[in-house]
């Protein structure tokens, strides 16, 4: 028990307790070199689902730690998409590049969008991250020149990666960059959540009244979390792009925008792991149910949607851990 | 030129009171109880497929399935409410929006499973039909049958809601709950009803759209964001916000779509998100 | 008298045709330990508002250490040490109260902009933090979540997140709302306790506590001072007793 230890030295360790690695975390991130010799057939699923991952961890930082919510939150993904696929048109082919230019160019419109975002609760800001995925959905229709319109985008190349890798048939490369990717960006969303700027978003979260009453900056923190997000958003989407060489109006969509919250919110908000569990789960499924109908795949992921909202409140995750916390309780 | 520009004032207008009956029911709704419902639009879907359905499997003829689609729409609202809705009034914006979505992609299934994903045809009959001119503007039967219709409705509404011992629960249910359940007012049951009411004129207009802009399972989500522009511009629990907001986006849509086809739905995007920029509760809005 | 620390200048603000400050005036030296009393709906929790600068007012000035702050947000007012706490608790439900008052902290200091560095690595923040919740007995609970601290100790993380911010002047909405008076007593006590520097301005309806803890009373009435005064001279004031006696409640 704590008593064990002076009185100061508790919350000292007990916020180190927080950051530390769990032994769960280091045996997921190996198993997730499993597909590779488990079912090397569905590398492309997997690589799949490792993009949808990071859209779901970039989502978290503002929905699950920040609080806001967003349904538009793929125009920052479509952006990075339609930024790798076009200039990857223009002759360039190294994918990192591409990568790094799809973030930034996600960023920087994440960023003049923040300062309207973060003036806004409620119905108003709902409405105002719908309608911004719109336009940005109409106008890549409208660009048919630039974008190739309702038909996507025709004659991306996308180079080996590092001068060296060739994006394949069978997903080798394409899961191996996707999941590196999605490695390195979990890192720094991580760093992130533990750190003092991540206490201020949950402060967000929980309180947006108290925050200015103890002296901060809520709406520089929201523009800060909202650009990092976005940038985080354009790398998923550009990392479809490369190793699916197709992009279309799609990527845009409300439908997409929609998926994502369903994930997150299925595997639960708010802890970086619940948008991965329910990716890997939602995506499966989907997998697994393609061969009917996509309109009748939509019923069963909206009574999962109802369900998850009346009666699993902190997602899957939420409720695996209420799980172990009573089966560690009971034998006592 | 004066016939094009009145033509596309007139069509608008029409246009305008469609999405007016689908949206005012959200408007006062949202405005009591703050509940985010995007499943609003969907009723109206329903109401479209119930009159589809009573014409051509029970012959009813096209009036008669007016008032039933508003009963039908009103009866599952209320079923609804009570099981779902009702225990989300304190959830969050987030557990309010999903949920509802979850309801939209189930009524999008739903209907694409039983009338399936084709365009349903319907029959207007023929005193409503074909147009007559007047001072060289094109007036078609049914539009103007629109505009008459939901004219009523709003002359019932306003008078309803101003007059009536119902009226006056409503509005004070909007301007202060906490008082007016203080006051002891039922507040719970003032919004069932209400509800019921709104999705019943959602599931009229879902009926009247047939004919003007057709009806597959799409509606529920297409429709649902003319929705939220007219409710989130017009503001909430505002008739007459809702009214006007309506008719401005019913003509600029058809202006938009006349002279600058090439721009499509963006310019209706832009001016919602530059009008929530300069006020954020909406036109009229007060809160 | 010592310098003046916080002051309004005919201080206004309307609802509508309803009066809620009209004219108000205060002044509060350094070190003050200040009542604010009167009726219900007399514009307390308002002059408050419109003190933090979470409510404009319609007129007038907001004077804090010589400096004009009427303009200023919510948030600069804090840095400048001007803090408040609420009536009703505004807490962070889901935080533990050593992460909620190390927040606040790392806010004053400005940790708060880095994303990049753990949050233990600021162990003089942390420190400082437990040092606060230890020096209002809730050093043994600093680790549960708010939400499941008893309503009392809610009350006392309610001051904490105040002092974290290290105000020159604390605004206390009613610190012992809902509080029994058993234990009201203590929290007063705790608030006599700050360092003698920092000007306490506080309202409650408990007379006996504000006979006990304030130098002096300031009695709102319908948003206009009524009369100010030292205890005595309030308890004497036949005004005061004509409010209170007519309105039948302080409690």
């Amino acid at each position: 028990m704590a008593a064990v230890l002076p009185p100061q030295a508790a919350p000292h360790e007990f916020l180190r307790a927080r950051t530390r690695w769990h032994p769960l975390e280091i045996v997921f991130w190996l198993s997730t070199l499993l597909p590779f010799v488990v079912v090397p057939e569905y590398l492309q699923l997997a690589s799949q689902i490792a993009i949808a991952a990071l859209f779901a961890i970039s989502l978290d930082l503002i929905l699950g730690y920040a609080g806001i919510v967003s349904i538009g939150h793929a125009a920052y993904f479509g952006l990075g998409a339609y930024t790798a696929g076009i200039l990857s048109k223009h002759g360039i082919g190294e994918p990192v590049v591409l990568l790094v230019l799809g973030a930034i160019v996600a960023g920087v419109v994440g960023y003049a969008s923040s300062f309207i975002i973060a003036r806004f609760r409620h119905l108003a800001l709902i409405m105002i991250t719908l309608g911004i995925c719109l336009m940005f959905y109409e106008a890549a229709n409208l660009a048919g020149w630039l974008t190739g319109g309702a038909d996507g985008l025709q004659g991306i190349k996308i180079g080996p990666l590092a001068g060296t890798f060739k994006f394949d048939l069978y997903g080798k490369t394409a899961y191996s960059y996707s999941l590196i990717v999605l490695f390195l960006c979990f890192l720094l969303a991580r760093r992130l959540t533990h750190s003092p700027f991540g206490l201020s978003l949950r402060g967000i979260r929980e309180n947006a009244v108290r925050m200015p009453a103890i002296g901060a900056p809520s709406d520089a923190h929201i523009r800060k979390v909202y650009t990092i997000a976005a940038a985080i958003a354009g790398i998923a989407g550009a990392v479809l792009a490369q190793t699916t060489s197709t992009v279309s109006l799609e990527v845009l969509g409300f439908q997409r925008s929609a998926d994502v919250l369903v994930m997150l919110i299925m595997g639960g908000a708010g802890k970086l792991y619940g948008g991965i569990l329910g990716s890997i789960v939602y995506m499966v499924a989907r997998d697994q149910f393609s061969g009917i109908n996509p309109q009748y795949w939509y019923f069963w992921i909206g009574l999962m949607m109802v369900l998850v909202v009346m009666y699993l409140p902190n997602g899957l995750l939420g409720g695996l851990e209420k799980l172990t916390a009573r089966w560690r309780r009971s034998p006592t | 030129m004066l016939g094009p520009i009145a033509g596309i004032l007139f069509d608008g207008f029409a246009y305008g009171m469609l999405l007016f009956l689908l949206s005012v029911g959200l408007s006062v709704t949202l405005g009591m109880m703050n509940f985010i419902n995007l499943a609003h639009a969907s009723f109206g879907m329903l109401g479209g497929y119930v009159a589809v359905t009573l014409m051509q499997h029970f012959g009813w003829p096209f009036l008669a399935t007016l008032p039933a689609a508003f009963v039908i729409a009103a009866a599952v609202s209320m079923v609804l409410e009570r099981v779902m809705f009702r225990r989300m009034y304190r959830a969050t914006d987030l557990d309010q929006t999903l949920l509802t979505i979850g309801v939209v992609f189930m009524s999008i299934a739903g209907a694409a499973y039983f009338w399936g994903t084709v365009q349903q045809p319907v029959a207007v009959p023929d005193y409503l039909s074909g147009a007559f001119v007047v001072a060289g503007v094109n007036i078609a039967r049914y539009r103007l049958f629109l505009i008459v219709v939901a004219l009523v409705i709003v002359a019932v509404l306003i008078a309803g809601l101003e007059w009536t011992r119902f009226g006056a629960q409503v509005r004070a249910a909007v301007d202060n709950q906490r008082m007016a359940r203080g006051l002891g007012l039922d507040v719970d049951r003032a919004f069932s009803l209400t509800f019921a009411l709104g999705s019943g004129l959602a599931g009229l207009g879902g009926a009247l759209a047939i004919a003007m802009v057709g009806l597959d399972p799409g509606f529920a989500f297409a429709y649902l964001i003319y929705v939220l522009i007219v409710v989130s511009v017009g503001g909430l629990a505002s008739i007459g916000g809702s009214f006007v907001a309506a008719s401005l986006l019913g003509i600029s849509d058809m202006a938009g779509k006349y002279y600058v086809p090439q721009l499509g739905s963006f310019l209706i995007y832009l001016v919602m998100v530059g009008i929530l920029m300069w006020r954020p509760t909406g036109l009229f809005g007060k809160r | 008298m010592s310098e003046t620390v916080l002051a309004t200048r005919g201080l206004r603000k309307n609802f509508g045709s309803l009066v809620v400050a009209g004219d108000i005036n205060i002044e509060l030296p350094r070190g003050a330990r200040h009542a604010l009393i009167g009726p219900n709906g007399a514009g307390k929790t308002t002059l408050i508002n419109m003190l933090t600068g979470m409510l404009q007012p319609d007129a007038g000035q907001i004077m804090l250490e010589g400096a004009d702050v009427t303009g200023l947000k919510p948030a600069a007012r804090v840095h400048r040490g001007l803090v408040r706490t609420f009536q009703i608790n505004t807490l962070f439900p889901r935080l533990c109260a050593i992460e909620a008052v190390t927040l606040a902290i790392c806010e004053r200091e400005g940790h708060a902009r880095n994303w990049w560095r753990r949050l233990p690595v600021y162990r003089d923040a942390v420190d400082e933090a437990y040092a606060i919740l230890a020096s209002l007995q809730l050093g043994a609970d600093c680790t549960r979540v708010t939400r499941e601290l008893a309503y009392g100790q809610q009350r006392l993380l309610e001051i904490s997140l105040a002092l974290a911010a290290k105000p020159r002047v604390l605004l206390l909405d009613e610190p012992a709302a809902g509080v029994p008076r058993s234990e009201s007593s203590a929290l007063f006590q705790a608030i006599a306790g700050l360092p003698a520097d920092i000007t306490v301005f506080f309202i409650e309806h408990d007379m006996d506590i504000v006979f006990k803890f304030a130098s002096r009373i300031i009695v709102l009435v319908g948003g206009r001072v009524l009369v100010e005064g030292a205890p005595s001279e309030i308890a004497a004031d036949q005004r005061v007793r004509e409010v209170y006696l007519g309105h039948g409640k302080h409690g």
